[in-house]
């Protein structure tokens, strides 16, 4: 049985000022939720005419054809979630390993030069990442990687056709490279935030490190690493500058990550200014609404991992 | 017959302070030794080096011989883990590992040792057993371990402890986070478990220490004060400042 706060609160001469902050906060709390809702507003509002068109055919649909006035955005979509999770595959393990390096095995002198250059990659802004994905990533990629990837696993689909440099792949190394810092920072912050009690219940076992990591840390920080991805695929799914600049931009859809793809954001970035009639810049509109759709669907779906994966042996204490 | 422990010329540092000065004592086999002394004396420290957890907090730092039988932990090329896989410990906090289930929590020893399917869910039930804890989980063994009382997470701990058959038993005050019910619980436990094990229990209730001890060393600033039969620490003790401490006159 808890006691519920409000029904304690003191009669005191002062009760104004809580009040008063309570409503402050409150009206900052609910800007947020005006804003969002302003936002969806907009955007329905800006893609009426598209939405009234092509109906539910805008997302299955993969031919982008503004000469003949025909919009589908299924090539964009397939581009954001292709990159994002090629990003995220190889992000997540260096970051969890970077996390894991610092907070279990750095020595103090090496923690911080470490911990302070992994910030710092999140400072960098992203159209210089992406002159770097365009100069020295993708040229590497075309006479470095495609290569070893083409002769030892040109069975697999996603590696055949032609070495352009420029593609899906190089979007999602860039992508993997601008959103480990912010991965890394978080799992570090997560795993640092595991009781100190816990360790040594796995230590005192008999665990070795890798045995404590699996047994004590890992568990007990899921939900804040599960956490640290979705803000990296938050930023995955966003990110435009770098994406642009090394995707290709190509609206098609190709199993091989070495075509050229294209995504949401790009799209919209590239193609705004371009927008001469009132039905395509209703279109790029609803990519917009759908990239929103997206984020929030994602992030929707790894809450009810978590609420599944918690509720499973969830306690009732507390 | 469980081991004994021979502790010689031990001392512990954190950094440049000296927490432990050449500390000498045997520990019997089969009985129960409780370490007694004010805050900051350093008993955890020392229940900390019998399993050679002390070293793993940065510049945490130990010298000196432990024997268990008549391997010394401390020797070179001893491997910590196998140590701490023959001796178990118990936290003065409780500590299962809250995204477990009970069960698992008992099993997670028995699962780093490689234990085959069918052993473990016998060895998962004799140790619930051996912690007096079956009778109260037996039908929910699924459930969380962090959804138990205070004093049943505690017992669960020691079930994990037990799960792997350790050779000793180290207690971190065991009892000082429970209520008194759930602390006489722990200290039946005790008296009874010492018919398999060695166990040594770290106490800042020195009527605790008397009702479950059969040896007691007080421990002082470091040192090792005094060490005996619980008997005579507490009726007849031969140094001052025991005396001083277990009349309550400091600590």
């Amino acid at each position: 049985m808890t006691i519920r706060p409000n029904l304690i609160r003191p009669q005191s001469s002062h009760q104004w000022q809580d009040q008063s902050f309570r409503l402050l906060t409150l009206v900052f709390a609910l800007a947020m939720l005006g804003l969002v809702g302003l936002m969806v507003l907009e955007l329905l509002q800006g893609s009426w005419l598209s939405l009234l068109r092509f109906g539910w055919s805008f997302l299955t649909d993969a031919d982008w054809d503004p000469v003949f006035e025909n919009f589908g955005a299924l090539p964009f979509l397939y581009g954001t979630l292709i990159s994002s999770l090629l990003a995220l595959s190889i992000a997540l393990p260096v970051s969890l390993g970077i996390a894991l390096f610092l907070t279990e095995i750095a020595p103090q002198w090496l923690y911080r030069p470490i911990s302070f250059v992994v910030e710092l990659l999140a400072a960098i802004p992203s159209v210089v990442y992406g002159l770097w994905g365009l100069f020295v990533l993708a040229p590497w990629v075309r006479t470095h990687l495609q290569p070893v990837l083409s002769r030892f696993f040109g069975y697999l689909p996603f590696f055949q056709g032609p070495a352009l440099g420029v593609g899906m792949l190089s979007a999602g190394l860039i992508l993997a490279v601008m959103i480990t810092p912010i991965v890394t920072a978080i799992s570090r912050e997560v795993i640092m935030a595991v009781p100190t009690s816990q360790r040594e219940a796995a230590l005192a076992l008999g665990a070795t490190r890798w045995e404590m990591i699996r047994l004590a840390i890992l568990p007990y920080a899921r939900s804040g690493l599960l956490g640290a991805v979705l803000l990296g695929l938050g930023r995955a799914l966003g990110e435009t500058m770098a994406v642009t600049m090394v995707i290709g931009n190509r609206p098609e859809i190709a199993i091989s990550l070495f075509a050229p793809g294209y995504s949401m954001a790009s799209v919209i970035a590239n193609e705004f200014s371009e927008a001469t009639y009132a039905l395509y810049l209703s279109a790029l509109m609803e990519i917009g609404l759908l990239l929103f759709g997206v984020t929030m669907l994602l992030n929707f779906l790894a809450r009810l991992m978590l609420w599944r994966l918690t509720g499973a042996v969830a306690g009732t204490r507390e | 017959m469980a081991q004994g422990m021979e502790i010689r010329n031990l001392s512990a540092w954190y950094g440049s302070q000296q927490v432990l000065k050449e500390i000498n004592l045997p520990v019997s086999p089969n009985q129960v030794t409780a370490i007694i002394g004010p805050s900051g004396c350093g008993k955890s420290t020392f229940v900390r080096t019998l399993n050679r957890l002390h070293e793993i907090i940065p510049g945490a730092r130990v010298s000196g011989q432990v024997f268990l039988g008549e391997v010394d932990l401390y020797a070179p090329g001893v491997d910590p883990v196998s140590i701490r896989r023959r001796i178990g410990m118990v936290f003065q906090k409780p500590n299962p590992f809250p995204t477990m289930s009970i069960f698992e929590n008992a099993a997670a020893g028995l699962r780093l040792n490689g234990v085959d399917k069918r052993r473990l869910a016998e060895q998962v039930e004799k140790s619930l057993k051996l912690a007096a804890l079956w009778d109260e989980v037996s039908n929910r063994l699924g459930q969380s371990g962090a959804a138990l009382s205070g004093g049943q997470q505690q017992r669960l701990c020691l079930a994990r402890a037990l799960a792997v058959s350790p050779e000793i038993l180290l207690m971190d005050e065991p009892a000082s986070a429970l209520d008194p019910a759930a602390t006489l619980k722990i200290e039946d436990l005790i008296r009874e478990l010492k018919k398999e094990y060695t166990i040594i229990v770290v106490t800042h209730n020195m009527q605790q220490a008397a009702r479950v001890a059969d040896q007691t060393a007080f421990f002082l600033n470091g040192e090792l004060v005094e060490y005996g039969p619980s008997s005579e620490i507490f009726t007849r003790p031969k140094d001052r400042r025991t005396e001083d401490y277990i009349t309550g006159r400091f600590g």
